[in-house]
């Protein structure tokens, strides 16, 4: 399919989840609905470095969380339109990602995830200790009533989520069937054989580094106004890099639908389980789905109906 | 005689207190064949994994094609035209076959064009590369599909998509059978045929004495022998080292 096809499906679906979920009239579900949406584009970026090049990365919420910061502190500077935030929140997010690259990017495998992991406590001590953003006790963000057109704020932030949510799928989608994709594949595969067919293996992660941490600030971005109050236990949850980790594990790592699928899935299970059971129950449901996939369907969901298909096209 | 494709002085490698290499010094003109041979542990795949920039020897230096190595990663030695394969075959495991003969494409020629290659080019170059190595029908097959000696052929079409200069065959034919050796030899010396020099690291005597122009041999990290095949296999030095005393 062509890019700008998808792109134009995308946003089709985009769009009439929009408007399904204002037949309804209940704003609850756009609440919901935007954790779900975030989680798309979370699970998405973590699934650029972890999924694509195979290199897992535990500091998601650092970089989630950086991009809700850059809104808090902007806001206290003076307020500005949310996507303007979330470009700024991208940027910085996406520069300290290089940095953070440039750094660990020579640690492999599970001493890159505990550099991330480290990285992750490091900001959440410096957001704690600057007193601008709220230090410890945490920041009021007052949203407005009201958006301009839409009208419900909530509404708003929903169609903000959905449109960054569309946009990063298509952006993982064209990085995939690229020559970036295969470069990131190669490097998944074997780092040295890579290198052999002239793969510059340093360079293509440093750039899936910044991509991944630029989409994970942008998914932050909205945050404050979100929640209307952040502090930075909420900000660097935990819940935030399992989920990511997670979601794209249960979809499938190798391609774009999987984290999309494993989001939409998860999400979902733990927007009801919060309205139905209690909040404190998503991380086990998270757990125990993780373990059950890795026991039966280590490839992910995708990986499952993948080797089906192939199984019966050699049958 | 021309200038050396590949020249090599005075080159050294250590690992700790280990001395891998020392004072390796070599040529090799454009179009030749030479066989590397030497015992296990004599030093052979570490000198390949510096002359591709694996490894950084710390001593001597490494010329290829008139340029001085000194400092180039193994990517942008593959860009300059040198290709390897690997000792155990390392394919990319998640990539069907047309896809790892790719990898190479859209990086090493496309960098040393300038440009990308469109895709019906690069469709018809890996049809071309897994044809020349007899992998064709299984071009849409995964790597852990494959016999070792299919393995061994992806090895080399992956190293040859990269379009080298110079090609180093690292242990391309250990385990092989008979006929499949002689598979092997046979596509390496159809490669040679088109302009490509190429060096042959090899334990099978029968293989590269049937392949080699010249013959290096290399005992515990040093370099005894150098010269036709029939006279260094008479070198008393080689003889001792293979045989013993």
């Amino acid at each position: 399919m062509r890019s700008s096809i998808f792109l134009l499906l995308a946003a089709a679906v985009g769009v009439a989840t929009f408007f399904a979920l204002r037949y309804v009239h209940n704003d609850y579900l756009f609440f919901a609905g935007y954790v779900v949406l975030q989680y798309i584009v979370l699970a998405t970026a973590w699934n650029i470095l972890g999924g694509y090049c195979g290199y897992v990365n535990f500091g998601t919420a650092a970089f989630f969380a950086l991009g809700a910061y850059c809104s808090v502190a902007i806001h206290k500077l003076s307020p500005m339109p949310i996507p303007v935030l979330i470009l700024v929140g991208g940027v910085v997010a996406g520069i300290v990602g290089l940095g953070t690259g440039y750094l660990t990017l020579r640690l492999r495998g599970a001493f890159f995830s505990i550099a991330t992991l480290a990285l992750a406590v490091v900001v959440q001590t410096l957001i704690t200790n600057w007193d601008f953003v709220g230090g410890s006790r945490g920041a009021y963000v007052v949203r407005p009533a009201t958006a301009p057109l839409i009208g419900s704020y909530i509404q708003y932030l929903f169609l903000i989520m959905l449109v960054l949510a569309v946009l990063a799928v298509f952006a993982a989608r064209m990085v995939e069937r690229s020559w970036l994709g295969y470069g990131f594949a190669s490097i998944r595969d074997d780092e040295l054989a890579a290198e052999a067919a002239g793969v510059p293996t340093l360079r293509l992660k440093l750039i899936a580094t910044t991509l991944s941490g630029a989409l994970m600030g942008m998914a932050g971005a909205p945050l404050p106004y979100y929640v209307g109050y952040l502090d930075p236990a909420s900000g660097f949850n935990l819940a935030y890099a399992v989920n990511s980790i997670a979601m794209p594990l249960v979809g499938g790592t190798t391609t774009w639908i999987g984290p999309l699928i494993g989001a939409i899935l998860l999400g979902t299970i733990q927007q009801v389980a919060t309205v139905t059971i209690s909040s404190a129950v998503n991380l086990l449901i998270v757990g125990v789905v993780l373990v059950a996939f890795v026991m039966i369907a280590p490839n992910g969901l995708f990986g499952l109906v993948e080797a089906r298909l192939r199984a019966r096209s050699e049958r | 005689m021309s200038a050396p494709l590949l020249e090599v002085e005075d080159l050294g490698k250590r690992f700790g207190g280990f001395v891998a290499l020392e004072g390796i010094g070599l040529s090799v003109a454009p179009g030749e064949r030479v066989g590397l041979i030497g015992p296990n542990g004599s030093g052979k795949s570490t000198l390949v994994n510096c002359l591709c920039g694996t490894l950084r020897n710390e001593t001597g230096t490494v010329k290829f094609d008139g340029a001085d190595l000194e400092g180039y990663s193994a990517h942008e030695r593959t860009r300059l035209g040198m290709a390897r394969s690997f000792q155990l075959p390392r394919p990319f495991f998640s990539m069907s076959l047309v896809d790892n003969v790719r990898i190479p494409l859209l990086y090493a020629v496309a960098a040393r064009r300038g440009s990308h290659l469109t895709a019906a080019e690069i469709d018809a170059r890996c049809r071309e590369l897994l044809g020349l190595v007899g992998l064709s029908a299984k071009a849409r097959r995964w790597p852990r599909d494959l016999t070792q000696v299919e393995m061994r052929k992806l090895e080399l079409a992956r190293a040859m998509a990269a379009e080298p200069k110079l090609l180093i065959a690292d242990e391309a034919m250990a385990g092989l059978s008979h006929s499949e050796i002689d598979d092997i030899l046979a596509l390496l010396v159809r490669l040679n045929e088109q302009g490509i020099t190429i060096i042959l690291i090899e334990h099978i005597m029968r293989a590269v004495m049937h392949f080699s122009q010249r013959l290096i041999v290399l005992v515990s990290g040093r370099k005894i022998a150098d010269g036709s095949p029939q006279t260094v296999i008479q070198d008393p030095e080689v003889v001792r080292a293979y045989v013993g005393e």
